[in-house]
């Protein structure tokens, strides 16, 4: 195994414990306000100091790794379920006007600007956590489509393929049961990617106000908080955006790390 | 060649009217109506009929769908319900702010990224290039507006060298106007030279392994002396592409990064466009938007054939 691989492991495994105990234990409770303690750095009450309103910032990471996670999982989660089909489809039905449809709406969403077409929806449809995640997952829907079918294209050329297609097995079926198994590493490979650029847009989104509402803890909303403070309590912006860089770097070096991993090539060369 | 362009211009086109439908519905079925937010909720209906009439919204969809397409293809995009000035004017206004913050942000990371990038192909596997690797996976996984507000905390509330936020205006002079978008430029910049570099490094590595690098080489070029006359050339065709893309996400981008620094760009006119629901200027901005970062994708893809024939008659 790479390093890459364990350094993203270990750290995205670190972030997903803290969302993870925080259903059961957070150190203060996330919300209780204590304005007489406002502001402290970090110390050995507070690891990461408190907020403005005195509120444990531990706390709030460890709640908000939730949110993040949740949104940016979520939206990879659509992005797959509905382009890995289309994906599918269009290779099965390699030249024929449904691929055509289908790559050239992928093409038009690749086009738009996500983040302005995410800032439209949820500005039209109102802010909050669910718009937030459909506006991040719509632009994860091409970016799997086009990589599904690239891949499936090539093993409806393999023989095991044409075995299957010689025992009377429809399109749909192998599909499912011999071009879904062998396009799957690559999936999880860019689902880990996808995942690191929905935690980025979903700070991006709350940060602008436009994520989850209070008081849903959220990191990009506790930046937007921290802007105005951050000459006299810097921690308040350092530790949510080293939060998310931790993530996301945590996230990318798991995604290359699993790609060079379950290349079987690039594991040949390496042995 | 003019086959190949004919073709783009049409996808162009179908583009940009898919978009224009899609952005014209999504604002349709935005719940709230412009003439009772802006008349308030005591408002007589003959007084908000007369408001919809004159902002141009009694007509049916259709009607209205073409009126905005054909005022936007005359250049006319309506009136602002809240400011009642023309919206063209508007997005002019705010634009000598954005597309120089794109263009800055362009140029900055180019400049970073190129040297980078050859300097990490250069040295493939040793300390050098693993040192500018790593730092292209933290400027990738760093947020641009966290690290906007680091540099305001660092050059701005520290050192004072820039102004925290807000924009001078050109009137002050070219320098001014640079000096107050230098740290919004450096913010967007950051992320996508970090991007840039591991194209550059890539490409670069991938051409090193062909056929006419070898013949340089047996031709008694050093390695680095090769790599710079012929390496560097060609490696530039896959980077100019990511640098035709990186222009529409600065512009785009520019949006947050809009919101730290107080800039009064597009980004700034749509946020506050949303929340006085004047919805002719949220449309208008982001279709523009759209349209420009559909033609400059189309653009590239032009230059693309133009460079490399090869595309032309694969399409």
């Amino acid at each position: 195994m790479s390093r890459n691989l364990i350094l993203g492991a270990a750290l995205s495994s670190l972030v997903v414990l803290a969302a993870l105990i925080s259903f059961v234990w957070t150190p203060y409770d996330n919300a209780a306000l204590d304005i007489p303690n406002k502001l402290q750095a970090p110390d050995a009450l507070h690891w990461f100091g408190t907020d403005h309103f005195g509120r444990d910032m531990f706390s709030m990471i460890m709640v908000g790794a939730r949110t993040s996670i949740a949104v940016a999982l979520v939206a990879v989660g659509i992005g797959m379920a509905l382009g890995v089909p289309l994906g599918l489809t269009a290779a099965a039905r390699k030249g024929s006007w449904l691929d055509e449809v289908i790559m050239r709406g992928n093409d038009l969403v690749f086009a738009f600007p996500s983040l302005v077409i995410a800032i439209l929806i949820t500005a039209v449809f109102g802010a909050g956590a669910i718009n937030a995640i459909i506006a991040i997952g719509i632009f994860n829907i091409p970016v799997f489509a086009r990589i599904t079918r690239g891949a499936a294209l090539s093993l409806w050329e393999r023989e095991f393929i044409l075995a299957a297609r010689v025992s009377g097995k429809g399109a749909a079926r192998i599909s499912a049961e011999h071009i879904l198994p062998n396009v799957a590493n690559l999936l999880i490979v860019q689902g880990t990617i996808q995942f690191s650029l929905g935690i980025l847009a979903e700070a991006g989104l709350s940060y602008v106000g436009l994520g989850a509402q209070p008081p849903t803890p959220s990191w990009g909303r506790m930046l937007a908080d921290a802007q105005t403070m951050v000459s006299f309590a810097p921690h308040l912006a350092l530790i949510p955006g080293l939060a998310i860089i931790v993530t996301v770097l945590g996230l990318n070096l798991l995604g290359d790390g699993l790609r060079d991993w379950l290349d079987p090539r690039i594991r040949v060369a390496r042995a | 060649m003019l086959r190949y362009t004919l073709k783009r211009l049409i996808s162009l086109l179908v583009s940009l009217a898919v978009a224009s439908v899609v952005i014209f519905t999504v604002i349709e079925v935005a719940p709230g109506d412009p003439a009772s937010f802006m008349l308030g909720v005591n408002a007589q209906e003959d007084t908000l009929a007369a408001l919809r009439a004159e902002l141009g919204l009694d007509g049916s969809r259709i009607q209205r769908y073409f009126n905005w397409v054909g005022g936007m293809v005359a250049g006319d995009f309506g009136t602002s319900y809240t400011y009642r000035t023309p919206v063209s004017q508007m997005i002019a206004d705010r634009l000598w702010v954005s597309l120089p913050l794109a263009l800055y942000a362009l140029t900055l990371s180019t400049l970073i990224a190129f040297p980078a990038g050859i300097y990490a192909a250069a040295r493939r596997g040793k300390p050098g290039d693993l040192a500018v690797m790593g730092a292209t996976q933290l400027g990738i996984a760093v947020p641009n507006f966290w690290f906007a507000m680091m540099l305001v905390l660092i050059f701005a509330i520290n050192l004072r060298w820039f102004n925290a936020g807000g924009f001078v205006g050109w009137g002050e002079g070219l320098w001014a106007g640079l000096r107050s978008l230098t740290l919004p430029a450096v913010a967007l910049a950051l992320p996508q030279a970090a991007i840039l570099a591991r194209v550059m490094r890539s490409a670069l590595l991938d051409i090193l392994g062909e056929d006419f690098m070898r013949t340089a080489r047996a031709k008694g070029l050093s390695r680095r002396q090769a790599l710079w006359r012929h390496g560097v050339r060609n490696a530039l065709i896959p980077v100019l592409t990511i640098i035709g893309l990186q222009f529409s996400f600065l512009l785009a981008g520019s949006i947050i990064i809009e919101q730290v620094f107080y800039l009064p760009g597009l980004g700034r006119l749509v946020f506050q466009a949303i929340s006085a629901r004047d919805l002719i200027v949220v449309e208008s901005v982001v279709m523009l938007l759209v349209f420009a970062v559909i033609t400059v994708n189309f653009l590239v893809d032009l230059a693309y054939a133009a460079v490399d024939p090869r595309l032309r008659s694969r399409s």
